[in-house]
């Protein structure tokens, strides 16, 4: 019961592209609006010491498409190698194994401990755990015989609330003092983001692109499932691999960087897969994280300037990714 | 599709011929129950303050005093929730006719939360039974959603309805978190969200009793809801009135729902384990099976309890973090060990 949910979505969705315009021109409009939203984030209300806030704004909106980045593509890849349109690195449990680590870092050393560490050291333990965790999952569901796409999207949804119960166990054996400093670390937010991790996690992020770029080709041809894939000349397993190490970095750094946001990823790819009428894996990527961006910057400076919200940006995507994820399980997207 | 067909309703035994005499019959029951009863016993000499069986036997008035107002009622309302919020999830599972459902797991319990955050915020002074009610109707309202998303999955694949209802219950909650958010909430909102019971006082949970009322109520019409959960036609050809019936069911699931999110908090999974556990162990003959199910969800509940109340002493741990600590790792199990076995 292999269930194989690429061809299937690949032959219905080429229904029903956006007829007349090219990847090419989606790439250009988005990247002018992208453009166009991030200056306004930059320089909207402008006043006071402009020293101060302007390169405060730019660690914030550098977060934000670093965020949109690693979420578009990680998401984009994890559905290619998984042969689906509907998981993502964050409904599989993602953010919440995030929590899970935090609090067992805190409970294990103590949360002073874990502060007077540093910030780099920290970022660079917890992703280091968080790739391995999720490597060692992802392979294990993946690579199993008789896989369900369903059992595997319930799996993981199940695996979250058990990484979220026994941290908020943990967080209850921990001393309250400390847990106040735990507490911080558990809403996504692009306010207080620090810029020599965002520096770090460009780099990191940089890294992975640099191989998830060599492999472009090949996710091309993985996208037309296992078999063909194998036919074709791939080593698909290895292939596979690979991938799943650079979506676990990829979450791992944006998530270490602002917090978990569970929908983001689902909402960018089914979208940007909606655009792009052809499945090079440059557009869809490129497309992706163009609108990631235009979410993000765009999601937030409405937030803040129409409704002055501060942090409620991740509540919303929630709830909208959520409606989303209901409307593509019952269209029968996933088979 | 095969997975259309896979329900744990398989006994653990499936090679085996069925017993002659069916299992769990009445005198394993009293055994059970006396065990149960002996737990609840047990539970109520567990706390910070002294309340011993020599001082109680001494007359202590301290000792009795506690054990009237704090520690009599805190065991029976874990004995209600824990029945109650079981049973509640058979009878979802029986209308559903899907053994991954229950009041957590399709939107029930968000959407009673969701109840109060609105007449809290509109009526900020609203009385328990005003709350208790307006969690109901939301409830209900939330419940008939799903039942309706539920018509329209195709196929009605096994595992996609669980799902469905998971990510509804999490659109509910995000809806619910935003306006707690604005309203300055969240932390008010946390504490219903986790079961609790160490509020629970004399005066302050009698409203329970109407789950046991409830819980009755769902056993004699146990064959019922089987009967409705094969659906419309077949039930009406059977001389069932499938829409009483159904909407009986709802009423009960988010009565039952509303009044323990009200008074207790929400406990994960509750309904779901412990109806999947009676059906593993004794089959799935539903009429025999709610009083099991009753005994076992009062244990499981009790059980946590004592455990969040000794295991950071004298801290007390809220026995929803328990449960969805335990829970979600049964539930896990049981969705992987068909896995398994299929190969």
């Amino acid at each position: 019961m292999v269930s194989t949910g690429l061809p299937t979505a690949l032959t219905q969705h080429q229904r029903r592209p956006i007829k007349g315009i090219s990847p090419k021109t989606w790439i250009i409009a988005l990247a002018v609006l992208a453009v166009a939203l991030v200056a306004a984030f930059m320089l909207i209300d402008l006043r006071g010491n402009i020293g101060y806030i302007l390169p405060r704004r730019a660690i914030k909106v550098g977060s934000m498409i670093l965020v949109a980045y690693a979420v578009g593509v990680s998401t984009v890849l994890f559905q290619t190698v998984t042969s689906n349109r509907i998981l993502t690195p964050s409904i599989m449990g993602f953010d919440a194994l995030y929590m899970l680590i935090q609090t067992g870092l805190t409970f294990a050393i103590g949360g002073q401990a874990l502060l007077t560490m540093g910030a780099p050291v920290r970022f660079v333990i917890e992703v280091a755990l968080m790739v391995a965790f999720s490597f060692l999952l992802y392979r294990w569901l993946f690579t199993g015989g008789g896989k369900s796409l369903h059992l595997m999207l319930l799996v993981g949804i199940v695996f979250g609330t058990m990484f979220r119960g026994i941290s908020s166990l943990l967080q209850r054996l921990i001393d309250p003092s400390e847990f106040i400093i735990l507490q911080d670390l558990f809403f996504a937010s692009f306010n207080n983001v620090d810029g020599l991790l965002l520096a770090v996690s460009a780099l990191a992020v940089a890294a992975v692109s640099t191989l998830a770029w060599r492999m472009r080709h090949q996710l091309d041809v993985l996208s037309l499932g296992r078999e063909t894939a194998i036919n074709l000349g791939v080593d698909h397993k290895r292939a596979v691999i690979s991938v799943l190490i650079i979506c676990s970095v990829l979450v791992a750094v944006s998530t270490a960087l602002v917090g978990p946001i569970t929908f983001f990823g689902l909402l960018v790819a089914s979208l940007a897969y909606q655009l792009c009428s052809h499945f090079r894996h440059t557009s869809v990527l490129a497309i992706a994280v163009l609108l990631g961006i235009i979410a993000l910057v765009g999601g937030q400076l409405v937030l803040e300037q129409v409704f002055a919200f501060d942090t409620a940006l991740s509540i919303v995507i929630e709830f909208v990714g959520g409606i989303v994820f209901i409307a593509l399980l019952l269209k029968g997207k996933v088979k | 599709m095969a997975s259309s067909t896979m329900t744990l309703s398989t006994p653990a035994v499936s090679g085996r011929v069925a017993p002659a005499r069916p299992r769990g019959s009445g005198g394993q029951l009293a055994v059970a129950g006396a065990a149960v009863i002996a737990l609840a016993i047990a539970s109520m000499f567990v706390g910070v303050s002294d309340v011993s069986l020599p001082a109680l036997l001494a007359g202590d008035q301290t000792a009795w005093d506690i054990f009237w107002i704090s520690r009599m009622p805190r065991t029976i309302s874990v004995v209600l929730a824990g029945m109650a919020m079981s049973v509640a999830g058979l009878i979802m599972q029986l209308m559903a006719r899907n053994k991954f459902v229950e009041p957590s797991t399709v939107g029930t319990v968000e959407s009673a939360s969701l109840g109060i955050l609105v007449v809290t915020v509109a009526v900020p002074g609203a009385s328990l039974l005003a709350k208790m009610s307006t969690a109901t109707v939301f409830a209900a309202a939330g419940t008939a959603l799903f039942l309706l998303v539920l018509r329209r999955i195709p196929l009605r694949n096994t595992l996609l309805v669980p799902l469905v209802g998971i990510m509804l219950g999490g659109v509910i909650a995000a809806v619910t978190t935003f306006f707690a958010y604005r309203y300055d909430l969240l932390q008010t909102l946390n504490s219903w969200m986790i079961g609790d019971f160490s509020g629970v006082l004399r005066g302050r949970y009698e409203l329970l009793w109407i789950v046991a009322v409830l819980t009755l109520v769902g056993y004699l019409c146990a064959d019922r809801f089987t009967m409705a959960g094969m659906g419309q036609e077949f039930s009406t050809n059977l001389g069932l009135n499938y829409k009483r019936v159904m909407t009986l069911g709802l009423i009960i699931v988010s009565l039952i729902s509303a009044v323990v999110v009200v008074n207790i908090g929400s406990i994960p999974f509750l309904g779901l384990i412990v109806p999947n556990l009676v059906s593993i162990i004794f089959g799935d003959n539903v009429r025999r099976a709610v009083p099991w199910v009753a005994v076992f969800g009062a244990g499981f509940v009790l059980i946590c309890d004592i455990i969040g109340r000794t295991i950071r002493f004298p801290y007390e741990i809220p026995v929803g973090v328990i449960v969805s600590a335990i829970g979600s790792a049964m539930f896990l199990y049981l969705l992987l060990r068909k896995r398994e076995r299929r190969g």
